[in-house]
């Protein structure tokens, strides 16, 4: 699997997409590919604030729930609505059009200490 | 994630990992979770065919004399009204009437008996049988001996006749026969644990890989697919079947499980007999009951379910069901509650979603000719 490398991964297998102030936050293709076939997916309302580490919501499949892990601390500036509707997008295009928020960055030197693309790709060929 | 090595593994490891399944511990063995997907291995089993490698299920042999009267008294249904060639679905109890397993009865002849175990309770299983042995028979621990796997689906039947001399039609629901699969000697069963028609085979170890992609290739032209443990789940779970841990494990009886049809009480004694025919008159005091979500959530094992707001039960099992696109599960509730029709609250991550008692099986399949 190509992990794009314009972005950091954590070890809870989320990514972040670093512009300026704001970042895009998703779950990793290995992260969808453990859960299965994904049914619901919970995301915080827009406003929100968001501690690095914290849930920051969870992803369902037929097996399984799990929490979703903020890589970085913020606010919640727009939420992928469009995943309540097509959950089944997570499985699809998790490193694309099935991002799940935006966040105002509060410390946005969090994200450097992120995996790199490289490094995340090592994990989770070690975890696997 | 790091894994034990002492993981037991089936002689199909190699091939699962070929296959790229995921693996995962199952009670203490490295199973296929999933090939292609669980949703796309579910509809398979419902609509054409799909294989499981069950091999770790045990196995344990029961022969001589008064095999029959051993298996009676460990087990909770009738093996004495067997005939040869037919299985049966039973309980193996403790004496205060909680579960030890479920299992699965074979009448091979009137002095043999095979009985088909959960992986994970085969030891257990064994011991227990072998302490309630007083009669002139020999207990023998078989798990060794066979590999086990299971062509489920309408189009089972189509799949495993191209590899066996057997009439398969004439095996009937529950019955089973000997015969040659692949050219290797192998136990027959028309059983299954998916809700749809389907075989389960029982043959050496060593010939498991071969037979495996023999079956795979027989099939190719029904779709066949490569089943893991996650769509097991499923399509037990919408055909209501007992998943042992789940809803069925030591505290829990037969009675409560909604097994009763498994229970002779007139049969004669049996280990747990007494306490089952003093719940039998004195009444339950839980029962389990199928619902259905009304909201949004997913009901799951060990889900705290509430009556009126106020703690009552739990989920044994919980879970999106494919071929109905709703979210199912089982629960036990005050048998007094346990009716068709009930509101239910379950706390789903601590929000109460509500949901309702429904009949079951969930899933039925058509009565084929």
């Amino acid at each position: 699997m190509n992990y794009p490398d314009d972005r950091r991964y954590t070890k809870e297998h989320e990514w972040i997409r670093a512009e300026g102030d704001n970042g895009t936050v998703g779950i990793t293709h290995h992260a969808q590919q453990e859960l299965g076939d994904i049914v619901y997916v919970d995301l915080p309302k827009v406003g929100a604030r968001i501690e690095q580490g914290k849930s920051l919501g969870s992803v369902e499949s037929v097996k399984a729930v799990s929490d979703i892990y903020s890589p970085v601390s913020g606010e919640i500036i727009e939420v992928n609505e469009a995943l309540a509707q097509t959950p089944e997008k997570l499985n699809e295009d998790p490193h694309g059009a099935a991002w799940l928020v935006k966040i105002r960055l509060s410390a946005p030197d969090e994200v450097k200490k992120l995996l790199s693309a490289a490094d995340y790709h090592a994990y989770v060929g070690a975890e696997s | 994630m790091p894994q034990s090595v002492s993981l037991k593994r089936t002689p199909l490891h190699a091939v699962h990992v070929s296959l790229g399944a995921r693996m995962v511990d199952f009670g203490g063995w490295e199973m296929p979770v999933q090939y292609s997907g669980l949703v796309d291995e579910h509809y398979a089993v419902r609509r054409a065919v799909g294989l499981f490698d069950v091999s770790h299920m045990g196995e344990i042999e029961i022969r001589g004399r008064e095999a029959m009267q051993l298996v009676d008294y460990v087990s909770t249904n009738a093996a004495a009204k067997l005939h040869i060639g037919q299985a049966q679905y039973s309980g193996l109890l403790y004496e205060h009437g909680g579960f030890v397993d479920d299992i699965l009865v074979h009448k091979v002849a009137d002095d043999h008996f095979f009985l088909c175990v959960n992986a994970s309770n085969q030891e257990k299983d064994f011991d227990h049988i072998r302490g309630a042995n007083r009669f002139d028979a020999v207990v023998d621990f078989a798990s060794d001996r066979y590999a086990q796997l299971a062509i489920q689906g309408p189009l089972g039947l189509r799949t495993l006749e191209k590899l066996t001399p057997v009439d398969l039609a004439r095996i009937g629901y529950y019955w089973f026969t000997d015969g040659m699969v692949s050219g290797t000697p192998a136990r027959i069963a028309r059983t299954g644990y998916t809700g749809e028609d389907g075989f389960e085979i029982y043959i050496a170890p060593a010939e498991a890989p071969r037979v495996w992609n023999e079956i795979l290739e027989a099939g190719r032209e029904f779709g066949i697919k490569p089943c893991g443990l996650g769509a097991r789940n499923t399509l037990r779970l919408e055909a209501k079947m007992a998943l042992y841990g789940h809803e069925i494990h030591a505290s829990i009886n037969p009675l409560e499980a909604d097994l009763g049809w498994i229970v002779k009480l007139d049969k004669g004694d049996f280990i747990g007999r007494p306490v089952l025919a003093k719940q039998k008159e004195q009444g339950l005091r839980r029962k389990l009951v199928g619902f259905e979500m009304r909201g949004r959530g997913i009901g799951r094992d060990g889900y705290e379910v509430r009556l009126d707001g106020a703690p009552a039960g739990w989920v044994t099992s919980g879970s999106p069901a494919p071929s109905l696109n709703r979210n199912i599960g089982l629960c036990y509730l005050p048998a007094g509650e346990a009716r068709v029709g009930r509101k239910i609250e379950v706390m789903v991550r601590n929000q109460a979603v509500e949901a309702e008692t429904v009949s079951t099986p969930f899933y039925k399949r058509a009565k084929s000719a």
